[in-house]
């Protein structure tokens, strides 16, 4: 971490991409967990999404800088965590009209 | 090779893409006139697709090594195709309302959309493409999932589906995220090799694998599945059960087999307890369902622990049993539905109690629910019987005594509630049992076609043979 603070001129570490992606990745999961909105879990699942991204990212730039294929993963990641979000807000907006609302605790016809 | 010649191994990939453009294009064009003959073009046309894919050929890769064929995959695929048939057989009553008389294209497209994603998954060689694949299969079914836009249970239960979908594979991809990382190559050839047993790539195996299981839902990742099961349309669970489960089974197969072969101390003690959970928790929760749908849900889960039971084995016999039980699988689970939706159709009832007296009235319809159950259950004559006992002899030849031990008291335990449903129909008394139901031709069809398979499946030499020939193991 000394070494993180010192090379603050230079270029940055790996490890400091690695502790952002991680930070979001697990903020995502506890966001998961614990937020009751709909909407706030789809965001929480775009977190954790977005790490995995900078994860793709950063490891193709510093370890193998001499082909794309985590930057093509990246952008392709991308593009279906686009078409994810599209279906999931559409089902979103169907659950609010049927029930008038988007917050988990109302929604539980489902147990047996 | 030029560009064009890529496609030669695609071709069941490009043919079922050609049935798809069809159908999107005579929906567009057909008047309400033209709709009524929608679902026979349909299933001829996907009737034609699976004929045509039948026979397998040579293996082979094409762009660069992101698709690879082999000939056990046209066995896999053909199965796939039989159980879609199937549920389209059984999906005429869906649109019998007038107001979802203008959905009915929708539900063919998205349907066989999400088979494409899951025949792109299955022959797949690079993690881009298994990674879109899965969630070309994935994203359809959701909005098949919420497809009944004024229920409730319909829209609550599509709201959990794609957003736990999404998590999951949010997981996975931070596992492949760190298997890239380590290994510096997405090719599943040139990282078999690359996978030492260090303990960043663990993690990240570990990762990874879990999207999978949710996929099966396998148990500590099983907790979707009732709730989906339930929410669904009928049709539409009896796809997740038999179509979604079996494609990612075999995906799981092959990458445990030819990408984590290093690791195989690993997996083989995480599947050790995964079985032993799965099989014993959902036969637990299958014993106290009155909702037949929920319990179907239960009875594939601990069905997906006897499956995952032929994949520890890891031997290429291991293999040839788990797509036999697969097959099997699909007979007997596409028959009880088929019975399922016949009813619910009709009377709209659901619970176990509600079937109470069936035989008084329905002789033909719990005579094809008696049969499903026996097989599901694994009595002597018919075909699950004989997939159970090969998926058993071949974990017990890898020296998985306590696993088969556990099994097969589970086997027994399952027993009582598969025979639960056959004493409510034929035993049990019932002052206003169903009335007797007239079901549609095609899906008589369909309950023919399942319960031929289940009665004959188990006799024929030659479906075991034909998938021996094909497979692999580690």
């Amino acid at each position: 971490m000394g070494e993180f603070l010192i090379n603050a001129g230079g270029p940055i570490p790996m490890i400091g991409f690695q502790i952002v992606s991680l930070i979001m990745f697990f903020a995502g999961i506890y966001g998961f967990f614990t937020r009751r909105n709909l909407i706030m879990i789809l965001i929480s699942v775009e977190l954790i999404l977005n790490a995995v991204d900078i994860n793709f990212a950063v490891f193709n730039r510093y370890l193998y800088p001499d082909q794309m294929e985590g930057l093509f993963f990246a952008l392709f990641g991308i593009a279906i965590a686009a078409c994810e979000t599209a279906v999931a807000i559409a089902i979103i907006i169907n659950v609010y009209r049927n029930f008038g609302n988007a917050d988990v605790d109302n929604i539980k016809h489902l147990k047996g | 090779m030029d560009y064009f010649s890529n496609f030669i191994y695609m071709r069941s990939e490009v043919s079922l893409l050609g049935v798809i453009l069809f159908l999107l294009l005579y929906d567009i064009i057909a008047g309400n006139k033209g709709m009524r003959y929608f679902q026979p073009v349909a299933i001829f046309l996907f009737a034609v697709h699976t004929a045509l894919n039948l026979f397998p050929y040579e293996a082979g890769e094409s762009f660069g090594g992101m698709y690879q064929y082999e000939p056990i995959m046209t066995v896999v695929k053909t199965i796939l195709n039989i159980a879609t048939l199937l549920i389209f057989l059984q999906a005429k009553h869906l649109f019998d309302g007038d107001a979802q008389k203008n959905k009915r294209g929708e539900y063919y497209f998205l349907t066989l959309t999400t088979l494409l994603g899951m025949y792109f998954m299955i022959s797949s060689g690079h993690f881009m493409l298994f990674y879109i694949g899965l969630e070309m299969a994935s994203i359809p079914l959701a909005t098949l999932v919420a497809f009944d836009k004024k229920d409730k249970k319909s829209a609550e239960a599509g709201a959990k589906f794609i957003l736990s979908s999404a998590f999951s594979s949010g997981i996975m991809l931070f596992g492949i995220s760190y298997l890239y990382g380590t290994a510096g190559t997405l090719y599943f050839s040139d990282m078999a090799s690359l996978i030492t047993s260090n303990p960043l790539q663990i993690m990240a195996f570990v990762f990874f694998i879990s999207g999978l299981f949710f996929k099966i839902s396998l148990v500590p990742f099983h907790l979707w599945t009732a709730d989906v099961y339930e929410g669904a349309p009928t049709n539409v669970t009896s796809y997740f059960s038999v179509v979604s489960k079996s494609s990612a089974v075999f995906v799981l197969m092959t990458l445990l087999f030819k990408v984590f072969g290093n690791l195989v101390t690993e997996w083989h003690n995480i599947l050790f307890w995964i079985i032993i959970l799965t099989i014993t928790v959902g036969n637990l929760f299958a014993l106290r369902q009155r909702n037949i749908k929920r319990f179907l849900a239960f009875s594939s889960i601990s069905q997906a622990g006897y499956i995952a039971l032929g994949v520890i084995s890891g031997s290429s016999l291991g293999m040839s049993t788990v797509l036999y039980y697969i097959l099997v699988y699909v007979f007997s689970n596409l028959a009880a539905f088929g019975v399922i939706s016949a009813i619910e159709n009709r009377t709209g009832k659901l619970s176990i109690d509600d079937y109470k007296g069936l035989y008084q009235t329905n002789p033909k319809l719990s005579f094809v629910m008696m049969l499903a159950m026996f097989s599901l259950a694994g009595i002597a004559p018919f075909a699950g019987f004989v997939s159970k006992f090969f998926i058993f002899y071949a974990a017990a030849q890898q020296d998985l005594y306590i696993l088969v031990l556990i099994a097969a008291v589970n086997v027994i335990i399952s027993l009582y509630y598969y025979l639960r449903v056959v004493k409510a129909m034929f035993i049990d008394k019932n002052d206003h049992p169903i009335q007797t139901l007239a079901t549609d031709s095609w899906n008589k069809a369909s309950l023919i076609i399942c319960s031929a398979g289940i009665i004959s499946a188990g006799l024929l030499n030659i479906i075991i043979d034909t998938i021996t020939k094909y497979s692999f193991g580690m």
